[in-house]
């Protein structure tokens, strides 16, 4: 339009700004331009034209509404405007109107549009949800009937309303088959305690949700293990509305478990209980015991089952083993008690409630019995025996570990006793047993600490009386038990291999004093004599040991003595042989002590490279032993001293007590003795002081001993007699060194053999 | 709030929805009793109101074509509600008739609405997404077409954020928003304030509450911390009717009684 210097000019300016503002501002310039600049042409026009068309003012209010000036102030403004402008012939009102009338009848139009419009995407959106719902419940059924988890619904009284197929399928039937069953029905003897208060909390409201491994009854009586886990559902208030239940079925899991498990507990072989099991039991009893309440243990050991699996195979011995297992098993479970397989051929019965020692002894027969009838594997009748440790006490009084102990060593005494036999547990044999279990458990360590010593007793040569030797004798302080002596730690050196480094140990000690001894004394420095245990004259390094030991301590080696005991060489293909013309070799001389005790295999007596015979003390003992003949002792005692000048061996006598018996032994031709006459084992100081003084004829100095009463049991195997510590008896001179009985001379007695002492002391 | 998008959010006409009371502040007719009863209510409290609503869609008319000028054709517009006229494909066509833009609405009807008036267009997309489900609203097929060329583009966040309510969420999904965005583009966001009126603020939080979309205000600190890893367009975060004003006469005297805030950010 052209109305550019207009008489409305003003007019057009202020319905311009008018538009721009409010509603106007929001409306983009490439329509709000526009729009300004057409109605005020059509206003123009409506006011101007000839002939007057009003409705071009309503097409301006609809203009308006179009574009969403719906705003009822500028429908004010607007007319108000309006009215300002000059208008020809009176034609301002009718104009304003029909401006009116156009804003008012768009208007009413567009609300209309718009709330049909409105109304149309409410209805399209609800048909949107309710299709998405279906979707979404189509999706949630087919979720629920085929999922492979069982799935139920019931409400908070307990109805099971709704349970899929596989739900079904875990109890074993279908879906219809959960009608009208209650989750009350569901109970079952093993439920996880606490699993139906959880219950009770969920469907109560004060729990959300719970998860357990569950059992339930299928319909066909079996047991099915589930994993299960129930949620609570709530209404919109939150008031609980659903249980949901999901159930896995975790059956093969179960049965795995209990499998492995079984494995665990079980011995593959017999099918016993294993030693696992066996102690479990064993400690769920000591856990929280009645006051009174008694158990009894009878540990089984089969006699001889290692010669039927060494001569008939071990195939044979695990045949023997499952007859063995099952003839106990049902002799001894009627009774109640348990029976395992410890391992190997050792089995164990456990009698919980024990109402005394007979019944236990009663337990133990009932085991011997069970074995006298002969096993017969194929062709073979074995005729299998047992020892049995019978171990009978109140729960409270021990421990698991102390009266497992306990029975094993009962057990141990029973074979001891001769095969075939219970023996019944005995307090102080255990005590004693016990202190040598101590004993295995510190010596390691002990060694490290430097709690071992070395004592020396004199060996007189008794054509001089010239002390010309000594024997190294080790010891222990072991800071809880006291000094010990070597029988009671020996044979634990031997089993655990402690030996080895003990041994080098007394090796080096022993040969440096005496290097010093002869640094100081030259001559008159005595000889040393070492035992040598049979596992250390079989090690390979022996020789090296020693040469090593004599060069780094300068100790000519003839003045190195080394003891051996008979069983040290066994034949004459021995090894050990080899070792010991190696040392001789050397310089070093060999002595074979304790000579008469062992095996002695004369034969190859011949062959050893020794040079003295140690005559073992129980035969000067057996001098003093009013049972037994005395005349006879002596002849065999010079017997055997003429046997080894035969073989042209010097003889020394162990355990001479006497100056009588000193004086006797010297005339009979025997060359060297030792023993308490001559002087106890002492500390190297002292020996030092006796070099210095000369020393004197003991024969002559010292006041006779009385000789010994009793009798020495140094040969007593090893196995057979826990190194036991006989109370300790000081004389008056050696109060404060206890003096050990010596029991058990090891089989080799090595450099830390027992001393030629007696065992009992006489002067108290 | 992760619901399952495979599980729809319900109709519910017997409560005031955001989108149509907006709508009916606007002018417009696209509302119910329920909706006009409440705007009413609010309006009675604060007549101030629908003059602020029509500022924040002056704002946004003036951020679209201020990017659309810019060359931004391609729009992400988060919380469109109804629009009615001024939509911002039309705003951003008179700059770039090739503009495209996706609608995004968690209120089913007014995506029902928006595709019944959109359905011949076939540049632009309505979806129904929850902003605050953030990654689900990115992999809607639309908005990772929309993204794909890696052409920047325009994130509208207009009056929308303050519907979500915890300021940890909203921090996160604006920044989940900037880490999908290419380089070049923007951020139109506008937020109703706690400045300017606190004495309204409160009453009408109060009101919202009974919505589907209850509304929290921010402070002008909080609004501007949304811009985070954006450079901020001259002159920051204002109220509304101060940001980019066509005519600076225009400008309302009290630019503080229209209590939303407002900015344009630009990632580098
Ligand atoms: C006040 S309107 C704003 C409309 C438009 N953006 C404007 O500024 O003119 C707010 C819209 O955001 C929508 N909305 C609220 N919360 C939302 C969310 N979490 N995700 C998507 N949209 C949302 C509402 O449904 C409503 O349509």
């Amino acid at each position: 339009m052209t109305e550019a210097a207009a008489p409305d000019h003003g007019f057009r300016t202020a319905w311009a700004a008018m538009l721009r503002t409010g509603h106007g501002a929001a409306v983009r310039p490439g329509v709000l331009n526009p729009l300004i600049a057409r109605t005020a042409d059509l206003l123009h026009r409506a006011a101007e034209e000839h002939p007057f068309r009003p409705e071009l003012a309503g097409q301006v209010g609809a203009l308006l509404i179009d574009n969403h000036f719906t705003d009822p102030q500028l429908l004010s403004d607007a007319v108000q405007l309006i009215q300002t402008r000059p208008v020809p012939d009176g034609r301002g009102p009718a104009l304003s109107g029909a401006f009116a009338a156009g804003w008012a009848a768009a208007l009413r139009e567009r609300t209309l549009r718009e709330q049909e419009a409105i109304r149309l995407a409410a209805d399209t959106a609800r048909q949107e949800v309710e299709r998405a719902l279906r979707v979404s419940e189509a999706r949630f059924r087919a979720l629920f009937e085929s999922s492979a988890i069982g799935i139920g619904i019931g409400d908070t009284d307990g109805n099971i309303l709704a349970v899929n197929r596989a739900l079904g399928e875990i109890f074993g039937g279908g879906p219809e088959d959960m009608q009208g069953v209650r989750v009350n029905d569901l109970m079952h003897p093993e439920d996880t305690p606490g699993v139906w208060e959880a219950y009770e909390e969920l469907i109560g409201g004060t729990r959300e949700y719970f998860q357990f491994d569950k059992p339930y009854y299928r319909r066909d009586g079996e047991v099915v293990w589930t994993h299960l886990t129930v949620s609570l559902i709530r209404d919109d208030d939150g008031s609980p509305l659903y249980q949901v239940a999901m159930l896995e079925d975790v059956t093969d899991r179960y049965r795995l478990q209990e499998r492995l498990r079984h494995q665990a507990t079980h011995d593959p072989l017999t099918g016993l209980p294993n030693r696992a099991a066996f102690f479990e039991r064993l400690e769920r009893l000591f856990e929280s015991p009645e006051p009174d309440a008694r158990f009894g243990l009878c540990y089984v050991d089969l006699d001889g089952f290692k010669v039927v699996n060494d001569s008939l195979g071990h195939d044979m011995g695990d045949q023997l083993l499952t007859v063995v297992a099952r003839r106990l098993e049902s002799a001894l479970s009627p009774l109640g008690h348990m029976v395992a397989r410890l391992g190997g051929d050792e089995f164990v019965v456990l009698l919980e409630n024990c109402r005394g020692e007979q019944e236990a002894v009663a337990a133990a027969k009932t085991v011997l019995a069970a074995l006298t009838r002969p096993v017969v594997i194929g062709d073979h009748r074995l005729a299998v025996g047992a020892s049995v440790g019978v171990l009978e006490r109140r729960i409270s009084s021990t421990t698991p570990g102390a009266a497992v102990r306990a029975a094993d060593l009962t057990l141990y005494r029973a074979k001891e006793a001769g095969r075939g036999r219970w023996t019944l547990f005995d307090p102080k044999e255990n005590a004693r047993a016990v202190s040598r279990y101590a004993v295995s458990v510190r010596m390691p360590a002990a060694l490290d600490r430097g709690e071992f010593f070395i004592d020396y007793q004199p060996m007189i040569d008794l054509s001089s009386g010239a002390m010309t030797g000594v024997e190294a004798l080790v010891r222990w302080r072991d800071p809880q038990l006291g000094v010990l002596s070597p029988e009671e730690f020996v044979g634990v050196a031997e089993e655990t291999g402690l030996i080895m480094p003990l041994g080098r140990w007394v090796l080096e000690q022993a040969c440096e004093q005496a290097a010093d001894w002869v640094a100081r004394f030259g001559d008159r420095a005595p000889k040393v004599s070492v035992n040598l245990a049979v596992r250390q004259a079989r090690n390979a390094g022996l020789v090296g040991d020693i040469d090593r030991i004599l060069r780094s301590t300068g100790l000519d080696p003839s003045m190195l003595q080394l003891e051996i005991t008979e069983s040290t060489v066994v034949g004459p293909e021995d090894e050990a042989l080899k070792a010991l013309h190696a040392l001789v070799d050397m310089g070093v001389s060999l002595a074979v002590d304790d000579f008469g005790t062992g095996w002695s295999n004369l034969a190859y007596l011949r062959d050893l490279p020794v040079s003295n015979l140690k005559i073992a003390g129980s035969f000067v003992g057996d001098l003093h032993d009013p049972a037994k003949d005395t005349h006879l002792g002596w002849r065999i005692v010079s017997g055997l001293v003429s046997l080894a000048h035969t073989l042209g061996l010097s003889v020394t006598a162990e355990g001479v007590e006497s100056r009588a018996d000193a004086e006797r032994l010297r005339l009979m031709g025997c060359d060297l003795a030792q023993g308490w006459h001559f002087g106890r084992p002492v500390r190297p100081a002292e020996i030092a002081r006796r070099i210095a003084e000369g020393d004197p004829d003991r024969t002559a100095e010292l006041p006779a001993e009385t000789g010994p009463g009793g009798v020495e049991r140094r040969h007593a195997p090893l196995d057979a007699a826990p190194a036991a510590r006989q109370l300790p008896v000081p004389g008056p001179d050696f109060a404060d060194e206890p003096e050990i009985a010596p029991s058990a001379g090891p089989e080799s007695a090595p450099g830390i053999g027992p001393e030629s002492a007696p065992g009992t002391d006489r002067e108290a | 709030m992760a619901r399952p998008n495979w599980v729809p959010a319900g109709t519910d006409l017997d409560k005031p929805n955001a989108a149509r009371v907006y709508d009916y502040y606007l002018g417009g007719s696209h509302n119910f009793e329920v909706d006009r009863r409440m705007a009413r209510q609010a309006m009675e409290l604060w007549p101030d109101l629908p003059k602020i609503m029509r500022a924040n869609r002056a704002f946004l008319r003036r951020a679209t074509q201020y990017v659309a000028a810019d060359g931004i054709s391609r729009y992400l517009d988060i919380g469109s509600g109804i629009p009615t006229f001024g939509a911002v494909h039309e705003v951003a066509r008179e700059y770039r008739p090739d503009a495209r833009v996706v609608y995004v609405d968690l209120d089913p009807v007014a995506v029902a609405h928006s595709r019944l008036i959109l359905a011949d267009d076939d540049l632009c997309q309505v979806v129904d997404a929850d902003l605050r489900n953030t990654d689900d609203l990115l992999s809607r097929p639309e908005v990772e077409e929309l993204l794909a060329p890696g052409e920047p583009v325009a994130v509208i966040l207009n009056a929308v954020m303050h519907f979500v309510t915890d300021d940890d969420e909203s921090a996160k999904i604006l920044a989940r928003l900037r880490e999908a965005l290419p380089s070049g583009s923007a951020l139109i966001l506008s937020h109703a304030s706690l400045e300017g009126r606190p004495d309204q603020a409160g009453s009408h939080q109060d009101l919202y509450r009974a919505t589907p979309t209850p509304l929290t205000m921010r402070s002008r600190e909080q609004i501007t911390a949304m811009f985070e890893g954006f450079d901020l367009v001259e002159p920051g975060v204002v109220y509304l009717p101060e940001w980019r004003p066509d005519d600076a006469d225009t400008v309302d005297p009290h630019p503080e009684r229209m209590t939303g805030m407002a900015g344009v950010g630009r990632l580098s």
